[in-house]
């Protein structure tokens, strides 16, 4: 049976992190730049989950569960942020949110 | 068939981010975004972790994509357009992002032998099964976390509720 080194998922998580960085530089959109924070919390945890299973500890995927649990909270939090910039500015343009520069 | 299993759902899950980062519409890359959540969960049950796989179809694939995408609608969000921002982004995230990856990936590739290999389906310690393990531990030594995180979501509610509200 093929086995599948530990590298190889870290590498991944890797990939999906990355990704997630330059989604979230590129993106002009406050929802798409939300949605890549979330591909970054998943690239992580899956660090996570393969670093427990390397070690053989459950602590591990504790971590993950909790990160879940905050990742949850912060989805609800940061969607109504979301509706309310959108009801003051009438924009999810993250270049025309701009008070503070000014 | 555990490597098959991973060249298959990593790929999709690579995939699916790329598509995050191309499509233009909020509603296209939410849709992405679940295909990556759901091809991780596969990825969490092939490292042993099976409760953690089935959190995560219930509460992102699940709760947390639904919530974005009902915001994508609730504000009827249309095609980004590029501003003048972007560019910058352009000449330093891409580079940026790229020479963390090689970073990350020369560490984790020279480092290969020592990190060792899985093995499908096997548990970490002597426990029954995953989730009497997990719930060892998360009732006995984590209790306080635990029930602590249910304050956190009972102000994370009221947060959004009064953050959503009309009269702000």
């Amino acid at each position: 049976m093929i086995t599948v080194p530990i590298a190889y998922y870290l590498v991944l998580a890797a990939i999906l992190f990355c990704i997630g960085i330059a989604a979230f530089l590129i993106k002009r959109n406050v929802i798409t730049i939300f949605m890549s924070i979330e591909l970054m919390l998943n690239a992580v945890n899956l660090t996570f989950v393969a670093f427990a299973h390397m070690w053989r500890q459950i602590s591990g995927q504790i971590f993950v569960f909790f990160v879940m649990v905050v990742a949850a909270a912060e989805a609800a939090v940061g969607l109504a942020i979301i509706i309310a910039l959108f009801r003051a500015r009438q924009t999810l343009n993250v270049d025309e949110v701009d008070l503070l520069r000014n | 068939m555990e490597l098959a299993l991973f060249i298959l759902f990593g790929l999709l899950a690579v995939a699916g981010a790329l598509n995050l980062l191309f499509q233009r519409h909020p509603i296209n890359s939410a849709l992405s975004l679940v295909v990556v959540m759901m091809s991780l969960a596969v990825l969490y049950w092939s490292l042993g972790a099976e409760f953690l796989a089935a959190a995560q179809v219930i509460v992102y694939a699940g709760a947390i994509m639904v919530l974005f995408i009902f915001v994508v609608m609730l504000l009827n969000a249309g095609e980004e357009e590029q501003t003048h921002g972007s560019k910058i982004a352009y000449i330093v995230g891409i580079p940026g992002a790229g020479a963390i990856f090689c970073l990350l990936s020369f560490v984790f590739l020279s480092e290969r032998s020592h990190l060792g290999s899985t093995a499908l389906g096997g548990y970490l310690s002597n426990a029954v099964s995953n989730i009497s393990e997990i719930s060892h531990v998360l009732f006995t030594s984590l209790l306080l976390p635990f029930e602590v995180t249910s304050i956190l979501i009972l102000v994370a509610i009221l947060g959004a509720v009064v953050l959503a509200r009309k009269e702000l």
